[in-house]
């Protein structure tokens, strides 16, 4: 079945289904080249913050794909439990600090968010065929709920104290009303220390992240060793399994190549952390040094590695667990259920497969999920728009995505975690190819926004044109037809073709 | 206890007042391969929709008669009790999913999962849909089914890309794989195999009838019937004709039996002078139209000639009218005359003098949300741009009383020539259908299906006035139908199509057993007696 060869039909089709990504790249690489504003660990350092914070948020989209719903642009309805009970353990801060606040905001929002996923999920049901169209306007629908009630339910409804920090300042006497336009999430213990807020309750902001951070690196060598070891061990395993490796059609070109390019990256990633940890902990074991630069004799390498942030572990191995989940849930009764009622409801149906029950649990999962992603994008950020916040959060995850090569039928963990890359270089390197091309550094925001919408746009574009051109094709001439012409016997006029009355 | 495995007794449907089953006796033996044949709306697919509960039955008032299983009576109300006693169908439409291996098809829905401690844990919690799945297991049993149809195809292969045959066998598997199965529905199951391919499905049923599983054999293609099955049941307009041992019988008598002699519509013309000039030639004309695929077709027509074009439901009959006017993608040569017509090209079509009823009145043939009058001059005002005033807008006064003389003409019944054409019955939505051809007075008219869905009264209205057409106009005729007998009662010639080509050509007054015959693919009588 697999076939090693590379011909000019397989570049062609190659080129063509990850047209979205590769565009992508060019433009990374582009705004890479002709800006002189990035350093590399500036770079690196705005990837991983955005890499950590939107992680969950994107993987919620694939299990909805999987479940032929398409492009869930309804996680907005997710995010809105997430901010939610932000916003209610935010109020009472003082009870809950850290990270104690934080678990119970997952608490809260986890209920809130399956209630939710279940309305939405009756909803795409109701709206079989344009889900993805009433994915997007529940999501402006309840986006208008929620603004509506932290705006005037907030004290109109529910009572609330004169002149806390999150409620709208009213003169005295006058009743309270409403959650301001924005409101902190407040600073952790570590990030307290001698900034003079001796006094304060630790807050939530980056207390997920703070739990335990690791030197890029480090973090860096681990996870490539990691993945190495997984392709290796993959190969091997499934060579032994005909089935298994059919399915994962890897030819050895493509082993190869990607064994060369994590052989790499292990081998940079362990001479960068030798280079940190001799600099940092066997010559001055001090962590906390900042100006590695004027040490004598250190390379401009190392001054560059160490500027890197260290990366949140706790974080990303809640990232890796709902990716994880993800694939494991491919690989259950419910996951097979969902493929197969993404790929034909009616065959689902006829098979015994309660294919709206299967649908609903899909968007509960994803809305649950989307939920949480909000609050760990959140803590991150350390302050909430209140009112502006869950907006972009469907369209950037959306992008994301099909970024990384997703289609509305077809989405990875994999094509999650490159969009995610992708996606966000492209945000940060905007501005500079804004700055180059039009000589004007706010071009970029409007670039950034084109390309949103731009990705979007081509993908769904490509992805209807391409399911068009399969259903045209079942209606054209087929080559065969050709052959059976060739003998084919002339009938004429009163020839009654050997049956003569 | 009983030695049939299955018997219909006296199984009778109406549709809305119309009677599909009349009466439907007979009995499936465990292990026999039991062929049911019969015309289009003989009650094949209703009989079985019975047998599978179908929701289709259930809504329109249920079915009369009864059925019985291992001499108990049975009650299925939906196809899932079928699957449970152990009544397997094997779909023309293929109930599989392109993305899937082959094994997860045949296991789709009947997973098996892993029994370990992970698994264990995590139904408790959430629930049994959470358990992981034993692949390697579910390709064993795949493997298996595959092994007893004599497959040597992998069992991980993607459904997607395979032949067509191939996925016939994986749905045959995937009802071999289900325990308990006693009886396998196969509808048409080689209509759309290669020879080669049908021979060795004809195989694999007998191999799996020799496990005691019993086999109804839908198909149209006598040969088959007579090559692998044990016994065959005929049926006829919704009754029971005969049900033979197929040693007894020959493919001569089964299409005999199968198209009766049901002259219902008197000819009122004899056999009439043509003239010899040619009208219309059709030379290898293939037509992809979906389940109507014409695989090429030649003939000619003569000028005023009725030339009708008959056959069994998805044979291609269809597609022949279809193609020539556009509404597919078509190749081939059509000459009107001496002058070529290009194909896929309506407008020119059209303009060539050529005309279309469609047999899909309501999304093709009629604007339904407009009026009469509107409809009638559409296509002259569009095409030869009649219809229109000085200043290219369209003369209400024209219109009007041309509506009204096609109304009085053929007869409408409407309230005005302003009545809405979707709120029409069948039949005068037919005649504005008709009226919208007449009216740009073509030299060749293609009916399709004139008459499906319409009263008697109606049905002989409109095929008086083709004949007159014909007779009185010299207007050259292409008249579809499935009906036979309207055929037979109005057309000068009938070509049959079998499978998108034509099978053979015959008379009006040819006997049945030939039309028979000819439905059936079989074009020489050396091979009806085989």
């Amino acid at each position: 079945m697999t076939t090693n060869g590379i011909s000019g039909e397989k570049i062609r089709a190659f080129l063509f289904d990850n047209i979205v990504t590769i565009i992508f790249l060019g433009f990374v690489v582009f705004g890479f080249l002709v800006s002189d504003t990035f350093t590399p660990s500036s770079f690196t350092n705005d990837i991983i913050s955005r890499f950590f914070r939107n992680g969950v948020l994107v993987l919620s989209l694939i299990i909805p794909i999987m479940a032929g719903l398409g492009l869930n642009f309804g996680i907005v309805v997710g995010a809105l439990a997430g901010l939610l009970s932000i916003v209610f353990v935010r109020y009472h801060y003082a009870l809950f600090p850290g990270i104690g606040g934080l678990l119970l905001c997952f608490a809260i929002a986890t209920p809130i968010a399956i209630l939710f996923g279940f309305l939405t999920g009756k909803l795409y049901n109701k709206t079989r065929g344009q889900e993805m169209v009433a994915s997007l306007i529940v999501g402006f629908f309840a986006g208008g709920l929620y603004e509506i009630f932290l705006l005037f339910g907030v004290g109109g409804i529910i009572p609330v104290r004169w002149g806390h920090r999150m409620i709208n300042p009213v003169a005295e006497g006058v009743r309270p009303v409403g959650i301001r336009s924005s409101f902190e999430m407040g600073l952790p213990a570590a990030e307290m220390t001698g900034r003079g807020f001796a006094n304060e309750v630790p807050g939530m902001a980056r207390a997920l992240n703070n739990l335990w951070r690791v030197e890029f690196v480090y973090a860096l060598a681990a996870v490539s060793i990691a993945v190495f070891a997984f392709l290796v061990i993959r190969r091997i395993y499934m060579k032994k399994n005909a089935a298994a490796f059919s399915a994962l059609n890897e030819p050895l070109w493509a082993f190869c190549v990607k064994i060369a390019l994590c052989g790499a990256v292990v081998l940079f990633a362990i001479f960068s952390s030798g280079q940190i940890y001799y600099w940092y902990h066997v010559l001055y074991n001090d962590p906390y040094i900042t100006r590695l630069d004027l040490l004598p004799g250190i390379s401009n390498f190392a001054v560059e590695i160490s500027r890197i942030d260290r990366v949140p572990v706790v974080t990303g191995l809640v990232i890796a667990a709902v990716g994880l989940f993800i694939v494991y849930f491919s690989k259950t009764k419910l996951g097979q259920d969902c493929r197969s009622v993404g790929q034909s409801q009616q065959i689902a149906n006829v098979s015994g497969i309660n294919v709206d029950r299967t649908r609903i649990i899909s968007t509960i999962i994803s809305t649950v999920l989307a939920a949480w992603g909000m609050i760990i994008f959140l803590q991150d950020m350390g302050h909430v728009s209140t009112y502006t916040v869950h907006r972009n959060i469907g369209f950037f995850s959306v992008a994301a995505i099909l970024v990384g090569g997703a289609t509305a039928a077809r989405a990875s963990v994999k094509n999650a975690m490159v969009g995610l890359l992708l996606f966000h270089a492209m945000f940060i390197v905007s501005p500079a190819v804004g700055l180059f091309v039009f000589n004007d550094g706010n071009a970029g925001e409007y670039m950034r926004t084109f390309m949103v919408y731009g990705v979007i746009g081509v993908s769904l574009g490509l992805y209807v044109w391409k399911a068009n051109k399969a259903a045209r094709d079942k209606e054209r001439l087929r080559d065969n037809d050709d052959k059976l012409m060739a003998n084919l016997p002339m009938v004429g006029l009163n020839e009654a073709s050997g049956m003569d009355d | 206890m009983s030695r049939n495995l299955l018997e219909f007794k006296g199984v009778s449907k109406n549709y809305s007042g119309n009677q599909v089953l009349n009466d439907v006796s007979f009995d499936i033996r465990p292990g026999e391969i039991h062929a049911l044949i019969g015309e289009n709306g003989a009650g094949k697919s209703t009989l079985m929709n019975i047998l599978f509960g179908m929701p289709v039955i259930h809504t329109t008032g249920g079915y009369e008669g009864e059925m019985e299983l291992n001499g108990e009576k049975m009650e299925v109300t939906s196809p899932f009790d079928a699957m449970a006693l152990g009544i397997g169908m094997v779909h023309q439409e293929f109930m599989l999913i392109p993305g899937f291996t082959i094994a997860e098809n045949i296991k789709l829905n009947r997973e098996i999962e892993k029994d370990n401690t992970v698994n264990k844990i995590t139904s408790t919690l959430f629930g049994k849909r959470m358990k992981t799945l034993d692949f390697k297991q579910m390709n064993k049993d795949a493997r298996i089914a595959l092994d007893k149809l004599d497959m040597s195809i992998e069992e991980f292969t993607l459904v997607k890309g395979l032949p067509i045959g191939y996925m016939q066998f994986v749905e045959i598997a995937r009802e071999i794989d289900k325990t308990g199965l006693k009886l396998l529905v196969l509808d048409e199951p080689t209509a759309v195999l290669t020879e080669s391919e049908a021979e060795s499905l004809l195989k694999a049923m007998r191999s799996i009838s020799k496990r005691g599983i019993a086999i109804i054999f839908i198909s149209h293609r006598l040969n088959e019937i007579i090559a692998a099955a044990d016994r065959v049941t005929i049926l006829r307009d919704g009754e029971l004709v005969i049900t033979k041992d197929v040693k007894d019988t020959n493919t001569l008598e089964i299409a005999e039996y199968m198209v009766g002699r049901k002259v219902s519509i008197e000819r009122t013309s004899q056999q009439r002078e043509l003239s010899d000039e040619i009208k219309l030639t059709v030379k290898g004309l293939r037509v992809a139209m979906p389940n109507e695929r014409v695989k090429g077709v030649s003939f000619e027509v003569r000028k005023g000639e009725i030339f009708g074009i008959g056959g069994l439901a998805g044979q291609g009959k269809l597609g022949i009218a279809n193609g020539i006017m556009g509404m597919y993608e078509a190749k081939g040569e059509v000459t009107m005359g001496d002058v070529a017509l290009p194909l896929n090209d309506t407008r020119k079509m059209l303009d060539s003098g050529l005309s279309f009823v469609s047999e899909d009145r309501k999304e093709v043939g009629l604007l339904v949300e407009k009026a009469i009058d509107y409809n009638i001059m559409f296509t002259a005002m569009n095409i030869k741009s009649e219809f229109l005033n000085a200043f290219k807008m369209t003369d209400k006064k024209k219109i009007r009383k041309h509506a009204r003389k096609m109304i009085e003409m053929l007869d409408i019944r409407c309230t005005s020539e302003k009545q809405h054409t979707g709120r029409l019955s069948g039949g005068n939505q037919q005649k504005v259908c008709v009226a919208r051809a007449l009216t740009q007075k073509p030299t060749i008219l293609f009916v399709s299906e004139p008459t499906r869905g319409i009263d008697i009264g109606a049905k002989k209205l409109i095929l008086d006035l083709l004949l007159e057409l014909s007779r009185d106009q010299g207007m050259t005729i292409i008249m579809t139908s499935s009906e036979l007998a309207e055929l037979c009662s109005i057309c000068d010639r009938i070509a049959i199509i079998c499978e998108g080509e034509v099978a053979g050509i015959l008379p009006p007054d040819a006997s049945p057993t030939k039309f028979g015959l000819l439905m059936s693919g079989i074009k020489d009588l050396e091979g009806g007696q085989a």
